[in-house]
């Protein structure tokens, strides 16, 4: 199918979906919007993937914008992002079925396949005004769904204004960042931009405007304050496709305007990103390493995620900016094959967390437990999904971070001093996320999942419907097939690399069991090892399976009474060293309260500890922008004294300073 | 350092030398014995002597046998004292825990039948009559020698 | 022919794993006065497990049944494909520095998983103990792994081990002494011996992997021992071979296996002895001194790199 009609798919089901789901009643409500969400997504993915097979497509409509056109433009790197995303909403999309049944609020239902369509062409927009209209269609459609779940928690409303605020500062970023890009290039059509001629100033004031705009959406420390509040809130299927999919365009713009419409630039500014990407996967992984809450968990990761993508695209940037290609490409590469992964594994550990919400009520891990009995295929499914998140073999995140670590490491021979220095740094950050990423999730799944419930809500729980098992096994399918072959993306990852002027070089890996990297030595094989840790197990269990049956028998507590579930370690307890060890990045904050008896002070009725590790950045950074912006408004507010007169002088005055400004520059 | 390091070339070996011993020790358990010793109420009086059994003079893990710390772990109860009412139930818990095939070791008159603490208001019984007793140790308390003879007659070594 | 390098180093490392900690514990029983029991009783021991009951603890699930095998598998892959014996495998695609340090965490995993399966306090406790230290030795195995793989261009083992054999000289230089070092100390936090760990421990205050495996019991922690030796073994061979090269087989001939396997055995007792030796003058260190010791090494591995840059 060509491009232009799977857009067309995209656009009409999505229309009709929306449509259907105001028409329908409470029941058959989550059907309709699930099924045209997955719908979407599967002309989403049709489109990609014909993207990615090396077809290309361009369509103006002239006037369907006032003062502009809309121009379509489809690539092999938008083809990978309109795939990645329609991918995430197929699954998201059958999930919702189960989830959201009779009792889906009308907006949030028949918003779902509109964001989706929203986010699908967003890497499809061929010109500024297209992608700037597009992304805030995107934008505001996942406010609405982040606000969907308003009526029952409080906590949602203050997750949209943060969104609402944070998504729109980065707006008014990438705005300022195009409009100024356009206006120097004299054209607004990419393929304008890519032709411009602009000095290196102007460029670099472009780049660090739209970087920190993408970046915010892309959740980068500093402007990452939204993402752990909004994720979770947000409904579980809206919850997978804002933190899978809509996060990855924020990689989409960088690589984008940086990469492709900028081509390139000097070495500082892929350092900047390189550093943003390296603290963004600390701080995230830190948080998410202490964190109780599993959607907030799952947004830190997040974080962390895009951190370790962008530092792979900024190191990639670097070297193409100092002309090593080979590299360069490795890297990128490194980065897009990681956004697949996260994609893939983060859906199903969203929609793992979804089916645990919904069966439990609960998102606090230390009162969850004992699903591993309760909900096995869900717990299965969220074991395969946070395998894959720890970088594990043989989960798929495994091999991205493994290319990223070879792209890394190589750098070294022939590199000067400033390379030197970020490399060994560089490979520290990996090393030490990937390493309290195991702990993330090895807190997540044995705390969450396994040993004896924690409550009674975790008691009660109930295996989700077929629906959801369902839409989480494609998911895990997904993984497994990346995991496996992850060789077999080289063609498609080299088609998405010629997209990027500055960086194409030939295919950067390539293999069928064994993935090689081409240019630098090394390989790896998943299969492999999958294979060897298979048969090892087989020949352990054959081996050792004679002799006597096992036997089940009480916990052992030294003989006392029996333990209960309230001795058991949460993850509160099991996140307690790292606390300790990372107390000057966490700080957390403690708070005994002693009550003594009435009678006599040396007597202590109860005492109550409680701990809570607060989000450090946020809190240094956000209240004095808030104070500041406070206190602007105050002054402001004086201009409003509600006279006609003075708006009338008001209005008068802007329009002089307008025209003179017009005036003295034309 | 370098005085520990005189030290032990001083001190040298501290085991004696093994006694002779005869018997081809347990079946299941030949060379190795994983010890967990149970207190169900003894003086403490067998205690100090397992302490040395273990030692380095007497040095009981030469011969197979090791003290470890969950009955998990073990394939020998080693029970002291008398069962007091209290530890009946933890006693037959930790039976209970240990993988079978088992062994229980009665160390001390204490646990054979109860001893000087015999019709003792706190007393429930000996170790017989709470768990299946495999080996008894006479003494109070038995001396070292005499723990590890009859771990040896376990161990086989 | 080159399979037949890999069986025999599989067959090799299985044997003398256990013998290896028995080794160990006889210097040190030698080192305090004792008579010791002998390098063959951690085998006499494992006999014995083989042919006892596994238990599960009530409300534990088929994570803790699965955990030993994947322990056990996962070190077993890597004792197939780390060129301890000899360079030449078909396994080349899994030899990398990376894949091994992550199959070692893969086994760390699956044990730690078990231990919070167990729903006990010192399950949990072992638990997050361990993912605490494993998650702070990453870098510096990473780093110094960067700093070996930067001479020979290539995280390959193999690749590392026959570089290492063409020029002796480079054994000397600094970034290998000071890679060395810093692994030296992962190594011995990795293995759970003293000052990180006490395999012989278990207070509450001190334990960690021993804290983990409390409720295994017969079959099951015969797995675990097991494995935990194997580990061992395969970490003090890899420290070797990346730092000492010498006498691996670089051909699949009978004589050259033969010298690997002599030369393998040799000094991975010497270096459990030493360990073992060094372990008699050393008390454990508090818990959160821990990090602070794995900071060090992480610094020995910065400065490994830089070294390997800046005086190449």
């Amino acid at each position: 199918m060509s491009i232009g009609w799977a857009l067309v798919g995209v656009l009409v089901i999505a229309g009709l979906g929306a449509l259907g789901a105001v028409a329908t009643g409470s029941r058959g409500r989550a059907l309709v919007a699930g099924v045209s969400t997955a719908g979407v997504g599967v002309f989403g993915v049709l489109a990609g993937v014909s993207a990615l097979g090396g077809e290309a497509f361009s369509k103006t409509i002239p006037q369907l914008l006032p003062l502009s056109e809309v121009t379509v433009t489809v690539d092999a790197l938008s083809g990978l992002f309109c795939a990645l995303i329609g991918g995430v909403a197929v699954i998201a999309g059958l999930y919702n079925i189960g989830y959201s049944d009779g009792h889906g609020s009308r907006t949030g239902q028949s918003l779902l396949p509109l964001f989706v369509a929203a986010m699908i062409l967003v890497p499809a927009a061929g010109n500024v005004t297209t992608f700037l209209v597009l992304w805030e269609v995107m934008a505001l459609v996942s406010l609405m769904l982040v606000l969907a779940e308003h009526r029952l928690r409080p906590s949602v409303r203050d997750a949209g204004v943060w969104y609402a605020a944070m998504t729109h500062a980065g707006l008014v970023a990438i705005l300022l960042g195009l409009v100024l890009f356009a206006s120097k290039a004299g054209g607004e059509s990419f393929t304008a931009l890519r032709d411009a001629d602009l000095s290196t100033t102007t460029r670099s004031v472009i780049f660090v405007l739209v970087f920190v705009g993408f970046g915010s959406k892309a959740g980068m420390v500093p402007l990452h304050v939204w993402l752990p509040r909004a994720h979770p809130e947000a409904p579980s299927p809206v919850s997978a496709l804002m933190s899978a999919a809509m996060v990855k365009l924020g990689l989409y713009g960088v690589l984008r305007v940086g990469l492709d419409l900028l081509g390139g630039g000097p070495r500082w500014w892929w350092l900047l990103v390189l550093v943003a990407g390296g603290v963004s996967a600390l701080f995230g992984v830190l948080q998410a390493s202490v964190a109780v809450d599993l959607k907030r968990l799952l947004g830190y990761s997040t974080t962390e995620n895009m951190g370790l993508i962008l530092l792979g695209v900024g190191a990639g940037g670097m070297f193409a900016a100092d002309g090593n290609r080979t590299l360069g490409s490795l890297l990128i590469a490194a980065g897009l094959l990681h956004a697949l992964n996260h994609a893939g594994f983060k859906t199903l550990l969203f929609l793992g967390a979804g089916s645990v919400l919904r069966a439990t009520g609960l998102r606090d891990l230390d009162r969850l437990g004992g699903l591993v009995s309760r909900m096995p295929a869900t717990t299965a499914l969220f074991g395969v999904g946070a395998l894959a998140a720890a970088a594990l073999p043989p989960g798929n995140g495994f091999v991205s971070e493994w290319l990223l670590l070879q792209g890394l490491i190589h750098g070294l021979p022939g590199a000067d001093a400033v390379v030197a220095v970020a490399m060994p740094l560089a490979v520290g950050v990996v090393a030490l996320t990937a390493g309290l990423g195991v702990a993330t999730f090895v807190k997540a799944f044995g705390t969450g999942f396994l040993a004896r419930p924690r409550s009674e809500e975790a008691a009660g729980a109930k295996e989700s419907p077929r629906t959801m098992r369902f839409a989480m096994l494609v998911a895990a399918a997904v993984c497994a097939g990346l995991a496996i072959s992850p060789a077999s993306l080289g063609p498609a990852l080299t088609r998405v690399l010629e997209a990027l002027p500055t960086v194409r070089d030939g295919s950067p890996l390539e293999g069928g069991v064994t993935l090689r990297l081409t240019g630098i030595a090394g390989s790896i094989s998943p299969v492999l090892i999958l294979a060897g840790l298979f048969v090892a197990g087989l020949l352990v269990v054959v081996l050792v399976r004679r002799g006597l049956p096992r036997r089940e028998s009480l916990v052992w507590g030294c003989g006392g009474t029996r333990l209960d579930p309230r001795m058991e370690y949460t993850a509160t307890s099991f996140a307690e060293p790292l606390t300790r060890v990372f107390d000057d990045v966490l700080r957390p904050e403690h708070d005994v309260d002693v009550t003594h008896h009435a009678e006599s002070q040396y007597l202590i009725e109860s005492v109550r500890y409680r701990q809570r590790v607060d989000d450090r950045v946020e809190a240094a950074l956000y209240p004095p922008v808030l104070a500041a912006g406070n206190k602007l408004g105050a002054v402001l507010s004086r201009l409003q004294n509600g006279s006609v007169h003075r708006y009338l002088a008001l209005g008068l005055g802007g329009l002089i300073v307008v025209l003179v400004v017009v005036g003295l520059t034309a | 350092m370098r005085q520990l390091l005189k030290k032990i070339r001083s001190t040298g070996r501290v085991a004696e030398p093994a006694p002779e011993r005869a018997g081809d020790g347990d079946v299941v358990l030949r060379g190795s014995v994983q010890v967990r010793h149970v207190d169900a109420g003894s003086c403490n009086g067998c205690e100090i002597e397992i302490g040395s059994a273990f030692g380095p003079v007497y040095d009981g893990e030469r011969y197979g046998a090791r003290l470890v710390a969950s009955p998990r772990h073990a394939d020998v109860l080693l029970v002291t004292g008398p069962v007091t009412r209290n530890m009946a139930e933890p006693l037959r818990k930790a039976y209970d825990a240990t993988p079978a095939p088992k062994r229980v070791v009665a160390v001390g008159d204490c646990a054979r039948d109860c001893g000087v603490f015999k019709g003792g208001y706190g007393v429930e019984g000996a170790v017989g009559d709470v768990i299946p007793v495999d080996v008894v140790v006479r003494g109070c308390p038995p001396e070292p020698p005499e723990i590890i003879e009859a771990l040896r007659g376990l161990t086989g070594r | 022919m080159s399979t037949l390098g890999v069986v025999v180093q599989v067959v090799l490392l299985i044997v003398v794993a256990p013998y290896l900690v028995g080794v160990m514990r006889q210097v040190r029983a030698r080192l305090e006065g004792r008579a010791g029991a002998g390098a063959g009783q951690p085998w006499r021991d494992l006999r014995k497990l083989f042919r006892k009951e596994p238990m599960s603890p009530a409300g534990s699930s088929w994570v803790f049944v699965a955990a030993p095998a994947v322990l056990v598998a996962s070190t077993l892959v890597i004792a197939a494909v780390s060129p301890f014996v000899a360079t030449v495998s078909p396994l080349d695609g899994v030899a990398d520095l990376f894949a091994v340090v992550a199959l070692l965490l893969l086994g760390t995993v699956a044990l730690a998983l078990a231990g919070l399966d167990t729903g006990t306090a010192f399950g949990g406790m072992g638990a997050s103990r361990e993912m605490t230290v494993a998650a702070l030795a990453e870098p510096t195995i990473l780093l110094a792994g960067f700093a070996l793989s930067a001479r020979v261009g290539s995280t390959n083992l193999s690749a590392i081990v026959e570089r290492g054999q063409q020029s002796p000289g480079a054994v000397l230089s600094p970034a290998t002494l000071l890679a060395a070092v810093a692994l030296a100390v992962v190594v011995v936090a990795e293995a759970g011996r003293l000052p990180v760990d006490n395999p012989s421990t278990h207070l509450e205050l001190t334990m960690i992997h021993e804290a983990m495996v409390l409720e295994y019991a017969g079959r099951d922690l015969a797995l675990v021992e097991f494995a935990s030796a194997l580990r061992l073994t395969v970490l003090l061979g890899l420290w070797a071979n990346l730092f000492l090269p010498w006498g691996v087989a670089t051909t699949a001939s009978a004589p050259a296996l033969l010298l690997g396997v002599v030369a393998f055995v040799a000094k991975v007792a010497v270096l459990g002895a030493v360990l073992a030796a060094g372990e008699v003058f050393m008390a454990k260190l508090r818990l959160f001194r821990v990090p602070e010791l794995l900071a060090g090494s992480f610094l020995f591995g910065v400065l490994a790199v830089s070294s390997s840059f800046f005086l190449a």
